[in-house]
């Protein structure tokens, strides 16, 4: 089956039972919004074995489903049930012009591979000819395939971006895609809670994605191991979806299985009229039952870290890991602010292979590429907040940027609003949608020793391409990086 | 990939990777994932820590010793050594289970480091790769001796929940006859992976032997 797009999916719904749920129990227990949706997908559990979790929605991609549909014809099974599945090719497309031919064999036989799959297992995926294809974690929530009370998975550990309608959403293994297709469960153990509240009015020019990266930087990039994170407080309520949806994203770069946002009438209003979400007095009646997920007022977590919202200024990393950021008007630490010997050598080879010095401003830091994308940080909005700085001036003569949308629907959105234009006019490219940059896999990456300021989400060593070097940044940042041909203050060049 | 054998009790050297925060990009680099398969990875484990941008290999990487030299010594030897040691955070980053395959065709199949992320060590225990975290300073003086003294062998008992390092044996070779003297350090493991991991046990056949409570399951969601 290709995608016909225009069919609903039908629609389960475990939100009948949340609120259920809610009612007999809340005089006796609190519970966080992540218990909530556990209690209510949990099918069973044996004493001394994890739980058997219901999953509501199975997201696939070329990269790490093609062994999981060889195991379950090895072993004779079907998929249980390909109408919760849905697939998009997005790592290892080209973003180049869809209408020639894919060079990489190995990607193009890996997206062959992929559509043949979907096919023969009778999964709607969004294949390279769709007008609806584009990063699966840009696709999902714009198409109304991801609700708030949800379990969703996906063979990507970027899966917690998901979590921002309140639905528990997190990264699978290949082994663990193999499991759902044949069963639609997972097994699980629960996870530990982590209430991270934001709180106060976000200064000018302050994203979700500064905040996501001052977080890291407080809670460490294994801060969140073994937990799921629920993110509060009013600088969060305050975030579009789109922004809760990049905070979320980075939930795995602070090592947490998922991360989390209460749906509100934020949510509620993102969804209606979503092609996959359910229509008119469905829609209505669910959504009462989507604001009763909700943390229950008193409900306990096993830890809480505050942040003061309005302090956070526009963040950049400067090591090679992403809890190694800093904010822009901020210098580079030094050996001596690390504890253990360990973490001193670690931070000085992070400096050795960033070719940066101790104690020296981030500010100025000079930038060759810059990538303006990802499932972190290509959704309209996105293009939007970085159109705003393009228009500002031209790229500079050193420097190739790139922006390139999450999808086709966020491309076809920014040109009818004329961003491209503004994009092409400043001198950067303007791309076909897939993961490009973000994971080097398609051809389009940095060399050797290159600097790129980039809207993605890891600056671990050679992501970008082999010895290239990675700043994370806002989108803002990153078209502010393109015209100066090094990193700048944003706030600064909105002034101008 | 190598021989699926089961993990029981295993006794090895141990390559020493003294490094944190390795994450799933460094343990297989992105561009070789374009396979459909799960064979010959091996190959490309840490490639871009083991060669330069240019393909020499560099110099220092403790892969590229030649006793831990797997495919480029054609060292398919049983005595290669089948335990790697790390620090922090091993297996951060992408959910890809490109990793364990990768360290599996490699010939590993225990790792021991301080801690291990999340998505690694699930993908990690669904294929016979057993990640055991033990203590910082077990850790810090296990990579010490190993390098004082590389053919350290190291016991691992799943069924005891036991890291055995045979300490003396090789280090004081003053007394090659004392009774080998070990370091003990037990470690806990989910009681449900253990017995997947020694019984052989799939988690696929596990669940559909549940299939009723599922089909129940589905059958009480409210249709909209
Ligand atoms: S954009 Fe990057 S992080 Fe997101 S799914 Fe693609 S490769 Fe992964």
């Amino acid at each position: 089956m290709a995608s016909s797009d225009t069919s609903p999916a039908a629609q389960d719904s475990h939100l009948n039972k949340v609120s259920g749920l809610c009612e007999t129990s809340s005089q006796k227990t609190k519970r966080t919004l992540y218990q909530k949706i556990w209690e209510s997908h949990l099918v069973h559990q044996e004493q001394g074995a994890p739980a058997i979790l219901y999953i509501d929605r199975h997201l696939i991609h070329e990269v790490t489903s093609p062994q999981a549909f060889q195991g379950i014809r090895e072993r004779g099974l079907t998929i249980r049930r390909p109408d919760k599945t849905f697939g998009t090719v997005d790592h290892s497309i080209p973003t180049t012009d869809r209408s020639l031919p894919i060079e990489d064999a190995a990607a193009a036989s890996q997206i062959q591979t992929f559509e043949a799959n979907c096919n023969a297992f009778d999964i709607e995926f969004f294949g390279v000819n769709s007008n609806k294809q584009g990063i699966v974690h840009v696709i999902a929530p714009e198409q109304g395939l991801t609700l708030p009370g949800m379990t969703i998975v996906c063979g990507d550990s970027h899966t917690s971006t998901h979590g921002a309608f309140g639905a528990l959403a997190f990264g699978i293994g290949t082994s663990e895609i193999e499991h759902v297709f044949a069963t639609q469960c997972l097994l699980q153990s629960p996870s530990k809670t982590m209430n991270v509240v934001v709180e106060g009015k976000l200064s000018p020019m302050v994203t979700a994605k500064d905040i996501i990266l001052a977080i890291i930087a407080k809670i460490g990039m294994d801060g969140g191991t073994g937990y799921v994170i629920e993110y509060s407080g009013s600088a969060i309520r305050s975030l579009s979806m789109e922004g809760r949806m990049t905070l979320c994203n980075m939930s795995i770069e602070a090592g947490a299985r998922a991360g989390m946002v209460a749906p509100d009438e934020i949510t509620i209003n993102y969804l209606r009229d979503k092609p996959f979400a359910p229509k008119g007095p469905h829609f209505d009646r669910l959504s009462k039952t989507w604001l009763a997920l909700a943390t229950d007022a008193g409900a306990v977590f096993d830890q809480t870290v505050v942040l003061d919202g309005e302090t956070i200024e526009p963040m950049v990393t400067y090591g090679t890991n992403p809890g190694m950021a800093i904010g822009i008007s901020e210098t580079i630490p030094n050996a001596d602010q690390f504890s253990s010997a360990d973490e001193k050598a670690e931070f000085k080879n992070a400096l050795a292979y960033m070719q940066l010095k101790e104690n020296q401003p981030i500010k100025n830091t000079p930038i060759d590429v810059v990538f303006i994308g990802s499932c972190t940080n290509a959704r309209i909005e996105d293009m939007r907040e970085a159109a705003s700085i393009a228009r500002l001036g031209n790229v500079s003569a050193a420097v190739r940027a790139l922006v390139v949308p999450g999808s086709y629907l966020v491309k076809d959105q920014a040109e009818e609003e004329g961003l491209h234009q503004v994009f092409i006019e400043a001198g950067f490219e303007w791309r076909e949608p897939g993961c490009s940059m973000c994971i080097a896999m398609n051809g389009d990456r940095i060399d050797s020793g290159q600097a790129c300021a980039s809207t993605s989400n890891r600056n671990f060593k050679g992501r970008q391409g082999i010895g290239g070097r990675t700043f994370l940044l806002s989108p803002a940042m990153a078209a502010a990086a393109a015209l100066h041909g090094k990193l700048v203050d944003v706030r600064e060049m909105a002034l101008m | 990939m190598t021989t699926q054998k089961k993990i029981s009790v295993l006794t090895s050297a141990a390559i020493p990777l003294n490094l944190n925060n390795i994450d799933t990009d460094q343990i297989i680099p992105a561009r070789f994932l374009k396979g459909t398969t799960k064979t010959g990875l091996g190959e490309k484990l840490f490639y871009d820590l083991r060669y330069t941008h240019s393909g020499e290999p560099v110099e220092g990487f403790v892969l590229n010793q030649p006793r831990y030299q797997r495919y480029q010594k054609k060292n398919y030897s049983s005595d290669f050594p089948q335990i790697l040691v790390s620090g922090h955070n091993f297996g951060c980053g992408s959910s890809r289970e490109h990793a364990p395959w990768a360290l599996r065709d490699y010939g590993i199949q225990v790792i021991l480091a301080i801690s291990f992320a999340d998505i690694f060590k699930n993908n990690a225990l669904k294929n016979q790769l057993l990640p055991i975290a033990l203590p910082e300073s077990v850790i810090f003086d296990l990579l010490s001796a190993i390098e004082e003294s590389p053919d350290l062998k190291i016991t691992v008992d799943l069924p005891n929940q036991s890291v055995q390092i045979s300490a003396l044996s090789s280090l004081d070779t003053q007394t090659p006859n004392a009774s080998t003297q070990f370091l003990t350090q037990s470690f806990t493991i989910d009681p449900f992976r253990k017995k997947c991991l020694l019984d052989g046990l799939d988690d696929i056949q596990y669940t559909l032997t549940h299939n009723d409570k599922i089909l129940a399951y589905e059958n009480s969601l409210i249709k909209l």
